[in-house]
C-alpha cells in the first residue's frame, strides 16, 4: 500500500514533470512489468483524476457562458420592443426605484456573503461555511419575496405581461432572471444538506465552486437588469 | 502517513488549498503548480472585500444620478449608467468570478472573448436588424397603403 502510493505522489507532486510522464507512461504501458507497472496504474489513476477536477469548473463555465445568450436574447427583445407601451404605462410610471435599490443590494450582500462561505471553505471550517450559506440563502429569499411582491403589484395595477409589448419582455427578462435566482437557492440548500452530511470533501468543494460560479454570475445579469431596465426605462 | 499524502494530493487537484495545508505543499515543492491555475491565490478576504467596495460605489452612482436627476439630458445619463454597467461587470469578473489570463490554462478567458464576440454580433445584428425591419415593414405613403396585398 505505501510502496505504490508514495511513488505516484512523488511524481504528481513534480507539477513540471506531468506532462512529460504521460508519454513516458503511454509507452511503458503495453509491456506488463511486474512492479514498475503497479506505479504506472497509480500514476495514471492521479492524473486523470487531476482532468475531471478542473473539467467541470471550466464545463460549467461554458454552461454560464451559453446561460449568458438567453439573457442576451431577451436583452435584445427588450431593446427592441421595450418603448413599445401600446398606450399603456411606461417604465417611468411604473418602475419603483427604491424598491429596486433595496433588491440591487440584497443580490449585492448575497454575492459578498456567498464569497465568505467560500473563504471558510477554504479553512475547511464546516459550521462557518453552513452559516454564511444560510445567510446567502436568506438574501436571496428576501430579494425573490421583493420581486414577487413587485410583480403581484404590476399585476394588480393591471400592468400584466400581456398589456404590452414592453410588459411581455420586462416580465419575460427579470421573470427568467428570478427563476435562475430560484433555482440557485433550491441548489445552496441541497448542497448545505450534502456539506452538513458529508463535510467539506473534493466533491462538495467542486459544487460550492460551481454554485459560487452561477450566484456571481446572477449578480453580473443583475447589473444588466437594473441599469438597462430599471434605470434606463425611468429616464425620461 | 500514507493517507495523509494523499489526501494534501486530492486537494492539490482541486486548486483549493487552505493556507493551513500550505507548508505541507512546500515539502512537496509545488507551489507553481497552483499558480498555474490560480484558483485558490485569488479567493482571499481582501479581494472579496475590494470587489464588494467597488460594486457598492459603482451601483450607488447610477441610481443616485437616476434618481437624483443629476445630469439635465437623460442621454448622457444613460450613456454614463450603462459604462459605470460595463465597468461593475468586469469587477464582478475579476474580484467575484475570479477571471485572469491563467485559469483552467487561459480556456476560460478564451471561451469568454468567444461569448463576448457572440454577444457582440447578436445583439447588435438582432437590434439593428429589428429596428429596419419595423422601418422597411410600414407602408410610407397612402399611394403605398392602397397597394398592399
Amino acid at each position: 500500500m505505501t510502496a505504490t502510493t508514495f511513488p505516484a505522489a512523488g511524481n504528481a507532486a513534480n507539477g513540471a514533470r506531468g506532462g512529460a510522464s504521460l508519454d513516458g507512461k503511454a509507452k511503458a504501458q503495453p509491456p506488463a512489468n511486474a512492479s514498475p507497472d503497479a506505479q504506472t496504474d497509480t500514476q495514471f489513476y492521479l492524473q486523470t483524476e487531476h482532468h475531471p477536477a478542473n473539467g467541470t469548473l471550466l464545463g460549467f463555465w461554458m454552461y454560464l457562458l451559453s446561460d449568458s445568450l438567453i439573457f442576451a436574447v431577451l436583452f435584445a427583445v427588450y431593446a427592441v420592443v421595450g418603448r413599445s407601451y401600446a398606450a399603456g404605462p411606461s417604465g417611468a410610471e411604473l418602475f419603483d426605484l427604491p424598491l429596486v435599490a433595496v433588491n440591487t443590494s440584497m443580490l449585492l450582500l448575497s454575492s459578498i456573503t456567498y464569497g465568505f462561505a467560500m473563504l471558510e471553505m477554504q479553512r475547511r471550517r464546516v459550521k462557518p461555511v453552513l452559516v454564511w450559506l444560510a445567510v446567502t440563502g436568506l438574501l436571496g429569499c428576501v430579494f425573490i419575496g421583493l420581486e414577487l411582491y413587485e410583480f403581484a403589484h404590476l399585476i394588480h395595477e393591471g400592468a400584466g405581461p400581456q398589456r404590452s409589448a414592453f410588459l411581455s419582455a420586462f416580465f419575460t427578462l427579470v421573470g427568467t432572471h428570478g427563476l435562475h435566482v430560484t433555482f440557485g437557492i433550491v441548489w445552496l440548500v441541497v448542497l448545505m444538506v450534502q456539506v452538513s452530511r458529508g463535510g467539506l470533501m473534493p466533491e462538495n468543494r467542486r459544487r460550492l465552486m460551481c454554485l459560487s460560479m452561477f450566484w456571481h454570475f446572477l449578480d453580473v445579469v443583475w447589473i444588466g437588469v437594473f441599469t438597462f431596465i430599471y434605470l434606463m426605462g425611468s429616464l425620461p | 502517513m500514507t493517507t495523509t499524502t494523499t489526501a494534501v494530493h486530492n486537494t492539490d487537484l482541486l486548486d483549493l488549498d487552505p493556507p493551513g495545508h500550505a507548508e505541507h505543499d512546500h515539502g512537496h515543492g509545488h507551489d507553481e503548480h497552483d499558480d498555474d491555475h490560480g484558483g485558490a491565490s485569488h479567493s482571499t478576504f481582501k479581494g472579496y472585500m475590494t470587489g464588494f467596495v467597488l460594486a457598492v460605489i459603482l451601483t450607488v452612482i447610477p441610481f443616485w444620478l437616476v434618481m437624483g436627476k443629476v445630469l439635465p439630458n437623460s442621454n448622457i445619463t444613460g450613456l454614463v449608467i450603462l459604462g459605470i454597467a460595463a465597468v461593475q461587470i468586469v469587477v464582478h469578473m475579476i474580484y467575484f468570478l475570479h477571471m485572469n489570463t491563467r485559469s483552467e490554462g487561459g480556456w476560460s478567458l478564451l471561451a469568454l472573448a468567444f461569448t463576448v464576440v457572440l454577444l457582440g454580433i447578436m445583439l447588435s445584428g438582432s437590434i439593428w436588424v429589428m429596428y429596419h425591419l419595423n422601418a422597411n415593414m410600414m407602408p410610407h405613403t397612402m399611394q403605398e397603403m392602397k397597394n398592399m396585398p
